[in-house]
Parts: structure tokens; sequence; C-alpha cells
């Protein structure tokens, strides 16, 4: 085995934590003087925006700190029990079938005894074809699917789950071709009954020299995770990872089991008050609807009364559709025209499902805010009933086990299997190589949707107060969330120098001397930090796009918001997802251009100032250099736009 | 690994397993209560007597089972959990979902 970096020894692992004790105190002294000695009141604006992305960063560093305090490299596991059974699923929606097909043909060389599976939801049967004359299975949506929240990559891999039977699965994306030897090296793991994933690192083949795109991520896989994995965080990545199918069919079981009894309670709450609020109108009085809403409040009442005293779900909602079934059948002579009217208002209003990942809409406070007659209030209690009968009908199958609530599953599954108690390991070994995105425009669609995920999984189940995570996995989940926020901290960044050198405005009230006693130490150690961290491993590359991509984090945390609290679809990027031969797609960072231009003016504006007397010269030759650092960042860019792939170009979901 | 499905008139089928309820033999079990379904007995007893072990994947066949059932207006039980059985529907809080009756032929007539 060739593992990709040398192992740490314990004296490097002890020069960390050094290094990183070192960094929190110099930047808490940093910026406790900022907050309390420092701040420019006369110019709050700048002088509050400023101290906050500081404090942001400083944060960032001490979450990183926290990561890098357990890094562990982990020795090749014992080769597996021999008999052990294994699905190799190949996801793939819209690549073409020679890609797919040539990870097909690699997963059949893989060593242990497996089955191997093309999940294909694009439904093509040209890929069906493919997957025949190679021999391996093929599996799309059936007709459970019609009609319902698909879940992207999470439902297809549900769905998978579904129809075959081994007991691991190793995930790859459409574009990931294995190595003979990946389920040699790491169903070791799994000797240890708590382990559910083995999580390894995703590296891809066609990066030209230089990785102008930044594709690979050396400092996550790697540092990042071995980090999170000595806390027992390391995350699910959606592929090259080995997946315990009862660690996955736990979790749809147990969410399945809160879930209905979530729904159940609100359903009967809500069904309660629609009634209570039918009851009251004038055709409440006639004697036939008037005992048909009697009964079901009768039934209601009983229901949450049983569920209360302890009777199963299973039983009850029985009972209570029993019930309901006998209500209707006295109501069929009842006038009709009533019914069908306020039928088709409510038709509507459960159309109205979140198109992107399905979270219904709260039909209920809809309906309850309705004015329905007693009638069709009576319906609708009904409709609402059975829509959350244990058969969980408005989903195409009741397990769920890959997480639905955002589009990165990856992170949100593993923080529940997490938190059930499960472990996870992150094996630092290349065992899979894959395509990278070879334009701008792809790869900006590909990293907006990862940062819309994870904040859809803050803003949905919030790691910091879920129950069954310890609290160094609660920051794992959290660091890494807390890292997408960087959009408005690079925006102050780039804004603060601009501000001094039109303006000569300073957001720090201070002497140079002082400031650069408290600033200089934090920063020096906390690039000493870094290069001890990542281990031989270029970061700078990371560091860039981590600023030069602010407009993309920002978009990403505001449509997350307007999905999660709102409702609202994704709503990607429009990019074009094939390269657009011979025109660079500089449309794709106007905001990082403008951002260039200002600071340009700025330090034209700034030199000026000084030439006629107006500038303070330290100050002007701080924020030129600042304004220098701001640019070298920015320039990631330009290679970026112009880079033109040399393979054909693929689509990402 | 074995079933056997008894009509009991009325609607009512149950079906015996002998053996491992588990990832291997979960498809089979909801084969089983489909079928059941479309003969028209949707009301399903699961008897588990003699199920020595089951795991997530078995469950995850009953909760199935469940969904078939109760759309054709019907429902499952299950029936008479050894001691590993009951443990998993704890563990999982299934308890909470499913009433374990004493006896599959008392499962619809308790």
């Amino acid at each position: 085995m060739v593992p990709i970096r040398p192992a740490r020894s314990a004296a490097h692992l002890l020069l960390l934590r050094v290094a990183v004790l070192v960094t929190i105190a110099l930047g808490a002294n940093y910026i406790i003087w900022r907050w309390f000695f420092s701040l420019n009141w006369d110019a709050w604006w700048i002088a509050v925006a400023l101290v906050l992305a500081e404090t942001y960063s400083l944060i960032d560093v001490a979450l990183f700190g926290l990561t890098m305090w357990r890094a562990r490299d982990r020795e090749l596991p014992a080769a597996p029990a021999p008999d052990l059974t294994v699905d190799v699923f190949i996801t793939s929606y819209n690549e073409p079938v020679e890609l797919v097909q040539r990870t097909a043909q690699a997963a059949q060389r893989i060593r242990y005894p497996h089955t191997t599976w093309i999940l294909d939801d694009g439904n093509r049967p040209e890929m069906r074809e493919a997957a025949q004359l190679l021999d391996v299975g093929y599996i799309t949506r059936g007709a459970d699917w019609q009609n319902r929240p698909l879940h992207a990559k999470a439902g297809n891999l549900n769905n998978a789950l579904m129809s075959t039977e081994g007991e691991f699965v190793l995930i790859l994306d459409a574009d990931q071709v294995p190595l003979p030897h990946i389920l040699d090296h790491t169903l070791g793991y799994f000797v240890d009954p708590t382990v559910a994933l083995v999580q390894t690192p995703q590296v891809f083949e066609n990066v030209s020299a230089g990785d102008p795109l930044g594709s690979q991520a050396p400092l996550f896989y790697g540092p990042i995770q071995q980090g999170k994995d000595g806390w027992n965080a390391a995350f699910f990545c959606g592929s090259n990872a080995v997946v315990r199918r009862e660690a996955l069919m736990q979790l749809g079981i147990t969410r399945y089991v809160l879930e209905m009894e979530r729904a159940v309670t609100r359903a009967l709450t809500g069904a309660a008050r629609v009634l209570a609020r039918a009851s009251r109108a004038d055709d409440a009085q006639d004697p036939i609807v008037q005992t048909a809403l009697h009964e079901v409040g009768a039934a209601i009442k009983d229901t949450r009364a049983a569920i209360a005293a302890g009777e199963t779900i299973g039983h009850a909602t029985y009972t209570l559709q029993q019930r309901m079934a006998a209500v209707s059948r006295d109501l069929v002579a009842v006038d009709l025209h009533l019914l069908t009217l306020d039928l088709a208002a409510i038709a509507e209003l459960e159309l109205e499902t979140d198109a992107d990942n399905g979270v219904p809409v709260h039909s209920l406070e809809l309906l309850a805010a309705r004015d329905l007659s007693p009638l069709g209030a009576l319906e609708s209690v009904q409709v609402l009933l059975r829509s959350i009968d244990v058969d969980r009908s408005d989903e195409a199958q009741p397990l769920m086990p890959l997480a639905t609530i955002s589009v990165t599953e990856d992170m949100a599954t593993s923080m529940r299997l997490h938190g059930l108690g499960f472990t996870s390991i992150y094996h630092h070994e290349t065992l899979a190589l894959g395509l990278a995105p070879e334009d701008l425009g792809t790869m900006i669609t590909q990293r907006l949707r990862w940062a819309q995920g994870t904040m859809q999984v803050l803003l949905r189940e919030n790691p910091l107060v879920q129950a069954g995570l310890s609290l160094p996995q609660r920051l794992m989940y959290f660091s890494t969330m807390w890292s997408y926020l960087s959009g408005y901290a690079a925006l102050v960044y780039f804004a603060a120098p601009a501000v001094f050198l039109c303006f000569g405005i300073l957001p720090v009230n201070t002497t140079a001397l002082e400031f650069f006693l408290r600033f200089l130490p934090f920063m020096v150690a906390n690039q000493i930090l870094f290069v001890i961290s990542s281990h031989g491993i270029s970061t700078w590359r990371g560091q860039q796009y981590s600023l030069a991509l602010f407009p993309v984090w920002i978009k990403a945390t505001t449509t997350a918001v307007a999905n999660v609290v709102f409702h609202r679809p994704l709503g990607f990027v429009v990019t074009p997802k094939t390269r657009q031969a011979g025109a660079n797609p500089w449309h794709l960072i106007l905001p990082q251009i403008a951002v260039a231009v200002v600071l340009i003016v700025s330090t034209i504006i700034g030199g000026t100032r000084l030439a006629l007397g107006l500038g303070e010269p330290i100050g002007t030759l701080v924020n030129v250099a600042w304004v220098v650092f701001d640019l070298l960042i920015l320039s990631v860019l330009v290679p970026a736009v112009r880079f033109q792939g040399s393979t054909p170009k693929e689509t990402t979901r | 690994m074995q079933f056997t499905v008894t009509d009991q008139g009325e609607g009512i089928a149950v079906v015996h397993i002998a053996g491992r309820l588990n990832m291997v033999t979960a498809p089979r079990l909801r084969e089983v209560v489909a079928a059941s379904v479309a003969a028209g007995q949707n009301r399903v007893a699961v008897d588990l007597s003699d199920v020595d072990f089951i795991d997530s994947s078995g469950l995850g066949a009953l909760i199935g089972g469940l969904k078939t059932t109760r759309q054709a207006g019907g429902d499952l039980r299950i029936a008479a959990p050894n001691e590993q059985v009951r443990l998993v529907l704890q563990l999982t809080n299934m308890e909470r979902v499913l009433t374990a009756y004493p006896t599959a032929s008392n499962a619809f007539h308790g």
C-alpha cells in the first residue's frame, strides 16, 4: 500500500498542538484588544463590520485547530473475512454511457467478491443495454416514485437499497474509477460492529498542473478528514465510501418512527382545530353533518388519548382510519356539491409541496386557515389523516435511510449515523480516481451545490443541538458549515482597504506600532499552524478559492435560507452545462471583477491623496499591501476563466 | 428460512416465518405480503414465534408490508416475537409503531 502522505510522528502532533494553542492565545489577545480597545466608533459601520469579520476568522482558525488536535493516521486494517457480501453501487444521472461503462468495468475488476449495479436515475435504454452487455445489475426508479419527490441522489440510493441485499455497499459516483483492492483495504474496518462508514479520498486524474480550478482538495481529503476522524467525526462524502447496510437501515427505521410520531401528533392537533372551526359554521346545523362532525371529533380525541396512554401508532391510526371510513360511508347521501368545490381547493393545496426536495409545505396550516364549509372541513380532515397514516403515502417508500433533508445527503446522513452511536473511519489512501469539472461554470455550480447543501443541514438539523453527538462531533460538523460563511467576511476584507484609501477612514483606532505588535504575532502563528497541519501539502489554492468565490458562498446561504424557511426551490445558477467553445466565461465572475476594479482605483486614489499630503503614509502603505494581497487572492480566477478542459465535458448534478 | 401462508378467512392471512428475517430474506417477505394483498387478503398477521433473528432490513420489510396492506385498506400486525426480536423493536423504537400480539391467530380478533 502506498499512502498519499507519510504518517505523522508523535513529535509532529505535539508541535501541532503547541501551534494550535499559541495561535488561539495570540488570536484572543488580538481580538479582545480589537473589540475593547481599538474600535473606531466614529466609523462604526466599517469598524464593526471588520471586527466581526476578524472574529469570524478567529473562530474559523480555532475550529481548525480543534480539528487538527487529534489528527490520526490509520494503519491498513487486517484482511476482511472472505464471506462478506458486498454491493457496488455506481450512481448515474446524465453522464455519458461510455463514462459509466468505464467505471462499471473497473468495478468488475475489484478483487473482493461483490455484485456491481448501475443506478441509472436517467432511466436510459442505452444504459440498460450497456449494463446487460457488461453483465452488471441495472436499477432505476419504479412506479412508486411517480408523482412523488425523487430526492435526487439520496432517492436513487434509497431505491437501490430496497432491491439489493449485500451486507456492505460501496458507493461510487459515475466518474470514480475504483482500484481492484478498494474493498480489500476497507472492509477490514467493519470487524468493529460499531463502524458504519469507511470514507476514502476523492482524487481526480484529469487535473492539469497547477490545478487551475482547485479541484483537488488535499487539505480536506487529508489533514481535515484525519482530524475529524480523530474525534470520530469523519464525514461521508457521497462517493468512494463503504457503508454498512444494517447501519443505514437502522437509521431508516428510527427516522421512520420519529417522523411518524411527529406527523401523527401534528395532524391530529391540526385536524381538531379544523373541526372546531367548522362546527361553528351555519350549515353545521344539518343533523347528518352534525353527527358526522361529532363522530370525527370523538375519534380524534380518542386517538390522541390512546397515543398519550401508550398505544402504538400503528394500532391507533388503524382504528382511526376505520372510524373515518365509517363516517365517509354515512355521508355519501349528503349534498355533494359543496364537497366538490372544497375538494378542488384542497387538491390545489396538496400540490404545493417543495418541488426541490419534497418537504411538504405545511398543508395543515393552509387548511386550517381556509374557510371551508363543515363538509369540506370534514373531508379535509380525512385527507389530512389519510396523508399521515403509517404508510407514508407522500413518499415512494416508507424507509429513507439516506437523509433527504439536503442536496448534500452524504453529510446529513453521516451526522445522523453518528447520532445513533455508530462510528466512521477516514482511510487515507487513494482507492479510486475520478474526473473533475473542466470549466469554471461547472465548477461554480458544483461548489454552490455543496455550499447550499451544507447550509440546508445547518438550518434543518443544526449539529450544535443534535442529541446523540458528542461535543467535538458537533463542533466538527459545525466547523465545516462555519467555513461556508466566509463570503461575508471576504466582502469586508475587500471593502476595508478601499474605504481607507478613498476616504482616509481607518476602522482601527490605534498607532501603527501597537497594531503590528498585536496583529503580526497572531498572523505569523496562524501561518505556521497551517504549514505544520498541511504537512507539506500546498494549501494556497484552497485559501484563494475560499475568499475568491465569495459570491458563491453568499448566494448559497441566501438561497438555503429561502429554501428552508420560505420553501422556495434552491434555483441553481444558470451556467452552461457544456463548455462554450472559444468563449471565456468572464460573466461568471463579474462581482470579483468589480471588486478588483474598485481595489485598483482605490490604490490610485490613495496614492494621489498621499501625494497631495492628505493621506497618512504608514496607513496607506499597509492598506496598499492589503490590496495587493486581495488582488493575489482574486488572481486565481484569471487562469480559471481561461482554462480549456482537455477531455470532453461531464455534467454534474 | 421458510414462509408459510395460511388463509384464515375474512380477508385475513397468517404469514409464519421460520429462521432469520434479515437483509437476505426481507425481500421475500415483501413479496409474500404483496401477493397476499393481491389475493384479497389485506389483513396480514406475521407470526414471528419461530424467527430467531431479525435485523433492520427485516424491520424494513415489515414496514413495507404495513404500507402495502394499509394502502389496500387493511393492516399488518406482528405476533409472538422472541427476546432478540423484542430487543430490536425496542432499540429502533419500532415498538411505538407496531403492537406485538401474543398469537398470530388472535392478532385481528384480540
